[in-house]
């Protein structure tokens, strides 16, 4: 990529938000977890480039959006190592890495189809244990079941 | 250590605590120490043992019982919630049992309640006091429960009992594992992975006949219809295995068979007979056990 082009996709934004340090890939999943793919945001996107810390990466820009923090959440479990940048008049006023908590509850569904947590009208909320990080692999504290990052990332994009 | 706690896995529980309570089951008598307390069973699957031996330990101990028998029988079948049946048993009891078809029911039930929970079963995870009893049955049997040679064979993938046994097996410490089942039936991976973390040496097999002569417990199982998602895995491999006298024959002099029961068609009716099955002792031992458990909880010396 050209420096001129580089500049082009990256171009500062006056308000909103940058998603940085996405792993390679990653970057349609987290436009579809924010549900910013087809509405009122403008949204930039910049995939597979060069990352001194991780070798390739995906950025993703939003226009006018601050994430909330069940969106920074569910971020953590496609892109456990990423940044968010929060954007007031071109300069970034917040830096945050996401970080993938210990227990993850009420954000992802047990696969399990026999799970309690799965039963309606059941006052239980989803409860998972980090099993692995890498790959990531959360854990039901109700019944056991193991869940992937690739199931985690069908629940959130349908 | 017991008083007011749940018991929901028997992962939860340790080597010492384990020996604590059998140490209480070979001693517990006969008595009124529960007497006043009540014991509320709510099972929602079918059970004939795990039940009947929870309400004649609390019968024995002069404790009462209560139940609730059946979704059909309840105000489930009104459309009530399991939390609410629950919320209801916790304020008439002192103590409540539950079996339930899905996994994680008796840890919504504890969520829920405030007395002691008891899992006894849930869908095909966890029945901590069916291996209670089966380690216990072991102590009693062999004399100890430490490096024994030991087969797990049948539904190793959806049995719960077989499952939790193995938990508790493995605390104690195992000189080797075998665990003999058709590929489907193979233990899950979660399970798997707790025995390789525990450093216990495991081998999976097919082929009881090659193993059993170095045996010193079998542990077989019913391979359970109902718990399988698809019928037509079931179809695939039920009848896969059968113990005969014969085979029993080839098994070491001092060893033993043990079963959870029900049995259905794993076991040649012959083999009842046989001085090594021990399956019908240990049901026995359910209650003597689940007496020391009760009165444990209870904070009943």
């Amino acid at each position: 990529m050209s420096g001129s082009s580089q500049e082009l996709v990256v171009r500062k934004i006056e308000k909103g938000t940058v998603i940085d340090h996405i792993p390679a890939g990653q970057a349609l999943n987290v436009i579809k977890i924010l549900g910013v793919g087809g509405g009122k945001h403008t949204v930039a996107v910049v995939m597979n480039v060069d990352s001194k810390k991780y070798g390739r990466k995906d950025i993703v820009k939003v226009e006018g959006k601050e994430l909330s923090p069940v969106e920074v959440n569910r971020i953590a479990l496609v892109a456990p190592e990423a940044t968010i940048n929060v954007i007031q008049e071109y300069k970034v006023v917040k830096k945050n890495k996401v970080k993938l908590p210990e227990r993850v509850q009420g954000i992802v569904r047990c696969t399990n189809p026999s799970c309690i947590t799965n039963k309606p009208r059941e006052p239980v909320v989803p409860t998972f244990k980090v099993y692995s990080r890498s790959p990531l692999l959360l854990l039901c504290e109700y019944c056991g079941n193991r869940i992937s990052q690739e199931e985690i990332v069908k629940q959130f994009t349908g | 250590m017991f008083k007011g706690r749940d018991v929901l896995s028997i992962l939860d529980f340790s080597a010492s605590e384990l020996e604590q309570l059998f140490k209480k089951a070979s001693a517990i008598k006969p008595g009124e120490k529960l007497r006043g307390k009540i014991l509320a069973t709510a099972f929602f699957e079918p059970s004939t043992r795990t039940r009947l031996s929870f309400e004649t330990a609390m019968l024995k101990l002069g404790g009462s019982v209560i139940g609730v028998g059946g979704e059909e029988a309840t105000s489930l079948a009104k459309g009530e919630n399991l939390a609410d049946t629950v919320r209801m048993l916790d304020s008439y009891a002192d103590v409540i049992v539950i079996r339930h078809p899905l996994e994680g029911a008796a840890k919504l039930a504890a969520e829920v309640a405030e007395v002691p929970v008891i899992n006894g079963g849930d869908g095909k995870q966890h029945h901590p006091t069916q291996a209670m009893v089966d380690l216990y049955t072991i102590k009693k049997e062999m004399g100890k429960i430490e490096n024994l040679t030991i087969a797990a064979v049948g539904d190793l993938r959806y049995g719960r009992a077989v499952t939790s046994f193995l938990y508790g097996i493995c605390k104690f410490g195992v000189e080797k594992l075998f665990l003999v089942s058709p590929p489907p039936l193979k233990p899950r991976e979660e399970v798997l992975d707790f025995l390789k973390a525990s450093g216990t040496e495991f081998e999976l097999t097919q082929d009881l006949d090659k193993v059993i002569g170095e045996i010193e417990v079998l542990y077989i199982t019913r391979i359970q219809k109902e718990r399988f998602p698809d019928p037509s895995e079931f179809e695939k491999v039920k009848g896969s295995y059968r113990l005969t006298s014969e085979l029993v024959e080839k098994m070491r002099e001092d060893a033993i068979i043990l079963h959870p029961l029900p049995k259905v068609d794993e076991i040649d009716l012959k083999v009842d007979e046989n001085k090594r099955a021990r399956y019908f002792q240990q049901a026995a031992y359910a209650v003597p056990v689940r007496m020391a458990l009760l009165s444990l909880l209870l904070g009943v010396e």
